[in-house]
């Protein structure tokens, strides 16, 4: 396997040691430093840590009771699970009926890949413009369709109940579409390579015996794609814990009434405007543990058995 | 040969996908339009054509003249620029190593970057300002070293993506051009200069695009790091922006337009790059 070319080990301090040095001060370093950190009280960014806490466990202890965390995990898991269902829902059926098609499926891909190479910040402001109380352009959609109950005054200006997005009844919609929409393009990309990695053969093997149709996707495309949807999932999932640009551009600090907070803007507004910074550190520890443990379990479900 | 009857019927398959294309294409020429009308107009008919009387630049030259777009694309520039090349030099060095070399301690490495991919840039932010902070790079209200304290960790946080992708497509590379190149003496590096480069010359470039675009549209780090007016970068403009704009929508539409044009020119020009890289190393993570 290994060519003679590469039996003289001393070049390869130079191919490895500027990546991992890199990734010793930038990435691993850093990591370890911030589990340190959750045990200590730290009193602005960029400060030195000016002792354990007393008792050294009080973050966690914080974590357990603190009701906005409380809100922001409720919030990020309804999210992994919207993520898990409409993001690679919507891409697996996207992917199967591109998969049908000759004629324009490179236009499809091109144009499902789209919005993920776009900042999530153009996004929100676009999405604020979208939402936009009175006027936006969902609303605007509403009242042409008559869908918005409206007056006429009597001196003939015309007063409409505008539809607010962003109220207590709506936030969740309004919060969660734009990221699951994002991102349907990525996991159909995936899954469509998935899909044509699959062999004709089997195809027509499948045809002589008489399955077509939805009996040919049951039987063969799903089993046979489990690998790369499982793929898909822990994807999703880790995606989902790592979400920040997008709804804090549209609500900011947990707009409205603290009912919006997610893990990542939740750590974030700690961290930076309440300069919580220990406290910062134990959300990303706990975004981290959340993040193995959820991936763990959708490889226990999902992961074919080695056979396969 | 004819696999059979279609479950779906073609027409209904080619509305579907038409009607998803549609949700991801009509936003952005939705603020396109918009961010060409006249100001009061938005919010009462958005859906026309901005023509005659309603069309106007005026939201781009006051988004010009309001905000330091000039200088915010230039930190952006730079900031990208380096972070890309750092990630690319890097990245294909170590991923040639960890391909073509084996060694103990090989798997430790191989597992460790998998690692690294999962760390949330939550989980590392706040050690790095402080050892920076420490090193005299963030907060100190110095542009280029502000600018540099951004870069440092971007290519940390791109690394390990970059390598897994790599990695993919060095191994790829047939070794027997690697031995004939060694037969007429070239050396390690020559050969990977002059071999594996050129022969995985596509990947490269899918690796540095997405370099490019994660560390543009990052607002997470950005905002940890350019505090100042003349650090902000293209993201944290636009997140001051929709701070400060109020009910001037046609001034919010011109900036994203702003923001989103230049990753608009490299997507639909290395579009093939993009889709064929990742899918390449997501499916085999």
């Amino acid at each position: 396997m290994s060519s003679m070319i590469y039996k003289k080990k001393s070049p390869l301090i130079l191919f490895l040691v500027p990546a991992f040095l890199f990734l010793l001060v930038y990435l691993y370093y850093p990591f370890f430093q911030n589990i340190v950190n959750t045990f200590m009280k730290i009193g602005g960014l960029g400060r030195a840590a000016e002792g354990l806490n007393e008792p050294w466990y009080e973050n966690y202890q914080r974590l357990w009771t603190d009701p906005y965390m409380r809100t922001a995990l409720k919030n990020t898991l309804l999210l992994t699970v919207c993520t898990i269902v409409f993001q690679v829902g919507i891409a697996l059926i996207l992917a199967l009926l591109v998969d049908t098609i000759r004629v324009g499926a490179q236009f499809f891909r091109t144009v499902y890949f789209f919005p993920i190479v776009i900042s999530a910040t153009a996004l929100g402001l676009m999405f604020n413009l979208i939402f936009l109380y009175k006027g936006g352009m969902v609303n605007q959609l509403l009242l042409n369709m008559g869908k918005l109950p409206t007056e006429v005054k009597a001196s003939g200006k015309v007063l409409v109940q505008w539809l607010d997005w962003k109220d207590q009844a709506h936030f969740l919609f309004t919060m969660l579409m734009p990221v699951m929409w994002q991102y349907v393009g990525f996991y159909f990309v995936i899954l469509i390579t998935g899909l044509n990695n699959i062999s004709p053969d089997l195809y027509e093997a499948a045809a002589l015996d008489g399955a077509d149709g939805w009996k040919r996707t049951r039987y063969i495309t799903l089993p046979l794609l489990r690998n790369v949807l499982c793929t898909c999932l822990v994807l999703a999932i880790t995606g989902a814990l790592k979400v920040f640009d997008l709804p804090w551009i549209m609500f900011g600090a947990g707009m409205p009434e603290n009912m919006s907070w997610l893990t990542g803007t939740y750590m974030y507004d700690q961290t930076f405007n309440k300069m919580n910074v220990d406290y910062g550190s134990t959300i990303a520890v706990l975004i981290v543990v959340l993040g193995v443990i959820l991936s763990n379990v959708a490889n226990r479900i999902f992961r074919p058995s080695e056979d396969l | 040969m004819d696999t059979g009857r279609k479950s779906v019927p073609k027409i209904l398959t080619y509305v579907l996908l038409s009607f998803w294309a549609l949700t991801t294409i009509y936003p952005f020429i939705w603020v396109i339009l918009n961010s060409f009308r006249r100001k009061g107009l938005i919010i009462s008919d958005s859906f026309s054509l901005p023509l005659g009387d309603a069309f106007t630049w005026d939201n781009y030259l006051t988004a010009w003249e309001r905000s330091d777009f000039k200088n915010a694309y230039l930190n952006s520039f730079l900031i990208s620029g380096t972070v890309t090349v750092a990630v690319v030099i890097l990245a294909g060095l170590a991923a040639y190593g960890l391909v073509r070399y084996r060694f103990p301690g090989r798997g430790l490495l191989y597992s460790l970057i998998m690692a690294g991919m999962m760390f949330p840039v939550f989980s590392t932010i706040i050690p790095v300002f402080r050892m920076e902070a420490v090193m005299g790079l963030a907060g100190t209200g110095n542009r280029w070293l502000s600018l540099l304290a951004v870069i440092l960790p971007q290519i940390a946080g791109n690394l390990c993506f970059a390598i897994i992708i790599l990695m993919g497509f060095i191994q790829s590379v047939p070794i027997e051009l690697e031995e004939s190149a060694y037969l007429d003496g070239c050396n390690v590096f020559q050969i990977y200069f002059h071999i594996i480069i050129p022969a995985a010359k596509s990947s490269f470039a899918t690796v540095a695009i997405f370099a490019f675009l994660w560390s543009y549209n990052d607002l997470f780090t950005q905002s940890f790091f350019l505090r100042y007016p003349q650090e902000r970068a293209i993201t944290g403009l636009l997140n001051e922006i929709s701070s400060q704009a109020g009910v001037n929508y046609g001034l919010m539409a011109a900036s994203v337009v702003l923001v989103v044009i230049p990753v608009l020119i490299v997507y639909v020009c290395l579009q093939k790059h993009i889709i064929k890289g990742l899918t390449a190393g997501a499916v085999k993570g």
